[in-house]
């Protein structure tokens, strides 16, 4: 991925040196010049892929996704799930109507979650900065263990028979049935536009505070100590990464480039990546929505399999790391 | 009169939803009333799967987003 950036890289560093006037041998050059490099790449990363991905999203509104669903069941159904989650468009504050509405329909309580897990998990935003961070092999594992959690996640509720831990009045709602319009090419293209514009003002001060602390870690941080403290060789990184990563659900993106400075100074990809998938699939903010329509004993095994299967995933990449850089 | 229905949880974007749309009424002086939609039940009951949704006169205007002022406008006419 660098490589198609290497133009970038060095028209920022003639800018750094020639404009600016730092030198890039100094530490508060070669700072200056990630944070300039990395802000630009990963907003034209993520213009792209959040317009390509929104083209495609509009082809899939949560009610088309239903009534795909209710014709798959057992582990089919999870596996599609899991997948259109990687598509559906989704925000916190539509998780419980989707979640109402799916129910409503007899899809399976554990292909509801297949789809609840991985949605927030996989999303363009998170792949176009780790497609920009570490380039194209580790998005796309991202993408695959992210689907392979929702499925694994949705088969173990199934298997629990948990139907008793959603609140009764889920099942007492009549949902009236909605024609889906079908959009014209003009109109697509207007909705994934409009998608680019909402997310990248959402996130670009994230990103930019994110590219910012992860410049000065870039400069200043000993590579020494991170490595031994928060390297793949440490067992405790992994979960205290997970930890630390649940109440920081509106950083998410902001984490990435914080996680691509601490990389390249020792700590484990898979310890940066678990904490990463920590802050959009066990966030609170949703945690207190979800609690609207499912029991808390519910809310318990959701985040302990989605907990486990993301430290889990930390130890996997931690192990395979040397393979994929 | 207008029954405007917005359709949400009491997020950030349902909020900003209902004073755009306030707005708007305003600029275009029309009868209109504006009505929060807030219980879950009453919102999955609409057939409304993404919030903020916009229902005008019982159609459903806009879902899952914060309308723009140019797509507010076009409701009114």
């Amino acid at each position: 991925m660098n490589n198609i950036f290497i133009w970038l890289d060095k028209l920022v560093e003639l800018f750094v040196v020639n404009v600016l006037g730092i030198s890039m041998l100094t530490r508060f050059g070669s700072s200056v010049h990630f944070f300039f490099y990395d802000t630009i790449k990963i907003i034209i990363l993520l213009g792209i892929m959040i317009f390509a991905i929104s083209y495609i999203r509009s082809y899939f509104p949560p009610e088309r996704t239903k009534k795909i669903l209710e014709r798959f069941s057992g582990i089919t159904g999870n596996i599609m799930a899991s997948l259109l989650g990687i598509v559906t468009p989704f925000c916190s504050c539509s998780s419980v109507p989707i979640f109402i509405g799916f129910i409503e329909a007899g899809i399976p309580l554990g292909v509801t979650f297949s789809f609840l897990i991985t949605s927030p998990i996989v999303n363009e935003a998170a792949f176009a900065v780790l497609l920009a961070a570490f380039g194209w092999k580790i998005a796309v594992l991202y993408v695959l263990t992210g689907v392979v959690i929702g499925i694994i996640g949705g088969i173990m509720i199934d298997l629990f028979h948990l139907e008793d831990q959603v609140e009764e009045y889920v099942y007492q709602i009549n949902m009236d049935e909605k024609e889906v319009e079908v959009l014209s090419r003009e109109e697509r293209v207007s909705f994934a536009w409009e998608n680019v514009k909402e997310i990248v003002g959402r996130v670009w001060i994230y990103l930019i505070i994110g590219i910012g602390i992860g410049a000065v870690i870039h400069g200043w941080a000993p590579a020494p100590v991170l490595a031994k403290y928060a390297g793949p060789d440490n067992p405790f990184a992994v979960l205290v990464g997970v930890l630390i990563g649940i109440p920081l659900y509106s950083n998410a993106i902001g984490t990435i480039p914080i996680a691509e400075a601490l990389i390249s100074k020792g700590v484990g990809i898979g310890t940066a990546l678990s904490f990463m998938m920590a802050t959009t699939a066990l966030s609170l903010p949703a945690m207190v929505l979800l609690r609207k329509v499912i029991k808390p004993k519910l809310i318990a095994i959701f985040v302990t399999i989605t907990g486990v299967s993301i430290v889990f995933v930390g130890y996997l990449f931690n192990m395979i790391a040397n393979y994929l850089v | 009169m207008m029954k405007i229905e917005v359709l949400g949880s009491g997020c950030a974007k349902c909020k900003k939803t209902t004073e755009l749309i306030k707005k708007e009424i305003e600029n275009a002086g029309i009868d209109a009333e504006v009505i929060k939609v807030e219980k879950m039940e009453d919102i999955v009951s609409r057939g409304v799967m993404m919030t903020p949704a916009v229902i005008v006169d019982g159609e459903t205007k806009s879902a899952g987003k914060v309308p723009s002022a140019k797509e507010i406008k076009t409701w009114f006419e």
